[in-house]
This record gives structure tokens, C-alpha cells and sequence, in this order.
């Protein structure tokens, strides 16, 4: 950690998963800092688990915060998170910052599947995250976002999720709310009054031979095939645990058939 | 830029096929959630702000010259409804017929051989305003107010609102399409040394997930 001072606390974690020859998937690059600690948890299978773990609350208002996982080729590697991460208000007028890269080399696997982000009341965030895949490469990537603690006002929320496949960008989206977000927001467009939105983004080359078709999911939520092999699930739902529910479900219908 | 030009193709009457689309007020209001003029109001300030903004951005950088097939791409990226990128294609494809007798251009015929299918319909309306001799802001302006007119004259029809009522959404809001405008300008000038990257990316949730659930309906009035 580079340290915390008046402009908050910059920290980064990173991850690299490499296939062990054996296999199974080894994982030679595993650090993070303040915030932010990564825990090698037990696998299974040729897969390696990696839990992210909060060691401070945060971010907070001034934060800057990082996460790159690197996927090598016939590496299979899966992420998650200890607990929701809430974002704070802070002693800053800056916001906070969020920034997660994941690149999946051709043959290499990652499933990114964080707990919630919970926007708390009076903060300011702004996350990003762009998922670079190979050709070949698999990718399950889950993030929701949850306006406020129960019954309170959201902070300022901005999120940017991008995801490029063989170097062509098949999915750029961002979602503004909160208070000082663009109006309507909120509005029967974007949110129409709901707190949890989530997106599910899955990239399997089988996609390719077998194309994914569109289709409404119970709620608000649809299944939306994206150029190239992948798909994504956009889903807004009253609360976290509904939301959950939406996305658990559609994953399972895009999940390799069991033999 | 031509002022007459403009009025001739920000017209609603201009044969582009737009009448036939609700820009999501059908299935808002199949969803109960766009009742009246004030939820209306909510729904188009959302996708003005939204899509409309991406719309204004990308019409905006292919009026300054940025190259069609890059920023057909960036449309697609930025369209994860598969409904709403056939609708957009389909748009752009009828825009293009009128344009090309309109305004006979290179560029324009360059267009209509290089995407067969069609191209997203903000690609097609910048190139066709470099054809009319118009400019980025223009582009930007005929997309960002289609945004919203599309959704407040499909609702007079939808829900028997008043004329007068949705006209006065659409003035209330007239400020807020400037703001857009001049984001989207900003934003289309950055992406003419930067790449498409950096052109806005807004999105709305409810719009996607309603179109696909649009598109299943057995009876409907409008196209989207």
C-alpha cells in the first residue's frame, strides 16, 4: 500500500493464473494491499479459487482502488468476494475509484464473481471494468449494484463495463444514478424506481456453433445475445436477493450442458 | 450549415420510417410504468440522457468524418438488445433511401455498398448530414430530438394523451436536449483523435430488457 494520506488510499491486487502442466491451474502472481487481499481458497477440480477479501471498509470518498486478474492459456481461475463491498462517503470532495482488469488468454477460463456493491448514501463512486479476451478464451462475469442500504437514498454511482473479444469491443455500457446523475435515471427508462441492477456477461466459444438466442427472463430481465460467442443477462430487480435469484437462474441456462 | 436543410431533415414527415418505432413507450406503457404526461416525461428525460446521448454522439463523430464501419461497431457494442440493433439497422437502411435521393452523395452510396443490411441509423443520419452540407451539432441535434419525439407522439396514440400535453413535455425538455448536444459534440470531437473509446456509453436497463419482451408481443402498435 502506498499509504493513506489526504487523497485516500490507493491500492491494488493482482492475480495471475497459469496452467501447472499437471492439469491444474497454479496461480504464480498472488498480492494485494491495504483493502484489498486476495486468499487462496480451496479449488476444485483444475480450477484455482481466489477469494477477495475486505480488509478495510471501503472505498471511500478519494480512493483508488485496483483489480487485475490475468488468465493464461488452459488456466482455469474463479473470484469472488468475502462479503459485499460498500461504497462510502469520505472525508474528500473527490469520488472514489474502482478499476478491474481481467484479460482471459485463448484456452484460459475466469469467472469473476463478486458479492454486491452496495452504493451507500452520501458516497461517490465510479467503477470500471474491462474484461480483454483471446479467441477461445471463456469468461462468467457477474457484477450487481445495490442503490442504498434498506430504505436509504443512494450515493452517486457511475459504472462503466466493457468487454472486448479478439480485439473487437462487443459490449460498452454505463449506468449513471444516484443524486447529480443525468435525470431520469431513476425514471421508466433506466430503473423505474427499482434499487438492484446486475449484469451477467458469458463468453463460451461453443456460442459460436450454438448461438444464444434473446429472451425475456421473468422481472426485468433478458437474456441478449452480443456479437461474437457471448451473451449478457441485464437484470433489475426490487432488491439484492431478487436480483441474485434472476441472475442464478439465467446463469444455469447458459451453463455447459452436464454430461 | 444550412437551417433549411436541417428543418428538411429533423422533420418528422421525412420518410425515414421513424413513425412506425415507439423508442420503448410501448412496451412502458404495456408495463404500466408511462401512465400520463409526467411519466412520459420521466421515460424520454431517461433516454434522452441514454441512448440519446450515444445516438447524438455517434451521428456527431460520422458527421465530422469518423469512419462508418468503426463507429457501427461502437453502436452494436453499445446496443446489447438484439431487438434494438435490427431496429436500428432496419432504420438506418430506410433513412439511407431517402438521404441518397435527398442529398446524392459518394459518401452515401459508399454507405449503402459497405453495409448491404444496413447500418445503426445515427451512422447513416451523420454521413447523410455531411451530404446536406450540415454539421456535427446538427447530426447531433435531429438524433438526440428524435430521442425523445419518437416516445412522446407514439404515446398520444398509446394512452390518448393530450397533443398539447406531450408537446409541452417536449418543451420542457428542449433545455436538456441542448446539454446533450453539446456533450455529444464534445464527446464525437474526442473520438475523431482518440478512437470510438470515447465516445459516451450511457445505457438504460429497462429500455433493453423491455424491447426483448417487446419484440414477443403477438399484437402491437409499433415496430420498438
Amino acid at each position: 500500500m502506498d499509504g493513506v494520506n489526504t487523497a485516500g488510499v490507493r491500492a491494488a491486487a493482482r492475480v495471475r493464473a497459469c496452467a501447472d502442466g499437471r492439469g491444474g491451474t497454479c496461480l504464480p502472481v498472488l498480492e494485494g494491499d491495504g483493502p484489498l487481499a486476495l486468499r487462496r481458497t480451496r479449488g476444485s477440480g483444475t480450477e484455482a479459487h481466489v477469494l477477495l477479501v475486505g480488509a478495510m471498509s471501503g472505498p471511500l470518498g478519494g480512493d483508488r482502488l485496483s483489480v487485475r486478474a490475468d488468465v493464461r492459456p488452459g488456466a482455469r481461475l474463479r473470484i469472488g468476494s468475502a462479503a459485499a463491498t460498500l461504497a462510502l462517503p469520505g472525508q474528500h470532495e473527490a469520488g472514489a475509484r474502482y478499476d478491474v482488469r481481467l484479460t482471459v488468454a485463448g484456452g484460459g477460463e475466469l469467472h469473476w464473481l463478486p458479492e454486491q456493491l452496495i452504493s451507500v448514501r452520501g458516497s461517490e463512486l465510479q467503477i470500471t471494468t474491462h474484461a480483454d479476451l483471446d479467441h477461445g478464451a471463456r469468461l462468467v462475469l457477474r457484477e450487481e449494484q445495490v442503490l442504498g442500504r434498506a430504505g436509504e437514498e443512494p450515493g452517486r454511482l457511475t459504472t462503466r463495463l466493457t468487454v472486448r473479444l479478439a480485439g473487437r469491443t462487443v459490449l460498452d455500457q454505463q449506468l449513471a444514478c444516484g443524486p447529480g446523475a443525468p435525470g431520469g435515471w431513476d425514471g421508466p427508462a433506466v430503473l423505474g424506481g427499482l434499487r438492484a441492477v446486475g449484469q451477467l456477461v458469458v463468453v463460451r466459444p461453443e456460442f459460436e456453433e450454438k448461438p444464444v438466442t434473446a429472451r425475456e427472463l421473468g422481472g426485468d430481465a433478458a437474456v441478449l445475445p452480443l456479437p461474437g460467442p457471448a451473451a449478457l443477462v441485464t437484470a433489475v430487480a426490487p432488491d439484492a436477493l431478487r436480483l441474485r435469484r434472476i441472475l442464478d437462474g439465467a446463469s444455469a441456462l447458459l451453463a455447459p450442458a452436464r454430461d | 450549415m444550412s437551417r433549411g436543410a436541417l428543418l428538411v431533415l429533423a422533420d418528422g414527415r421525412f420518410p425515414a420510417g421513424g413513425h412506425a418505432h415507439s423508442g420503448g413507450a410501448e412496451a412502458a406503457v404495456g408495463a404500466g410504468r408511462v401512465t400520463g404526461a409526467a411519466s412520459l416525461e420521466d421515460f424520454c428525460r431517461g433516454r434522452l440522457h441514454t441512448t440519446g446521448l450515444v445516438a447524438a454522439a455517434v451521428a456527431a463523430a460520422a458527421a465530422l468524418g469518423v469512419d462508418p464501419g468503426e463507429l457501427d461497431a461502437a453502436a452494436d457494442a453499445r446496443t446489447p438488445s438484439p431487438a434494438l440493433r435490427t431496429a436500428a439497422r432496419r432504420l438506418g437502411r430506410q433513412l439511407l433511401r431517402a438521404a441518397r435521393v435527398a442529398w446524392p452523395s459518394g459518401e452515401l452510396d459508399a454507405l449503402a455498398g459497405r453495409f448491404p443490411k444496413g447500418a445503426h441509423q445515427p451512422v447513416v443520419l451523420g454521413v447523410t448530414a455531411r451530404a446536406a452540407g450540415l454539421g456535427p451539432a446538427d447530426a447531433a441535434y435531429c438524433a438526440a430530438y428524435e430521442s425523445v419525439s419518437g416516445p412522446a407522439s407514439a404515446t398520444v396514440r398509446l394512452l390518448g394523451l393530450d397533443p398539447f400535453d406531450a408537446t409541452g413535455v417536449l418543451a420542457r425538455l428542449a433545455p436538456e436536449v441542448d446539454a446533450v448536444v453539446s456533450r455529444a459534440v464534445g464527446a464525437a470531437r474526442g473520438a475523431v483523435g482518440e478512437g470510438v473509446d470515447a465516445l459516451p456509453a450511457a445505457s438504460a436497463p429497462l429500455l433493453e430488457v423491455g424491447a426483448e419482451a417487446h419484440a414477443g408481443w403477438a399484437v402491437r402498435l409499433f415496430a420498438t
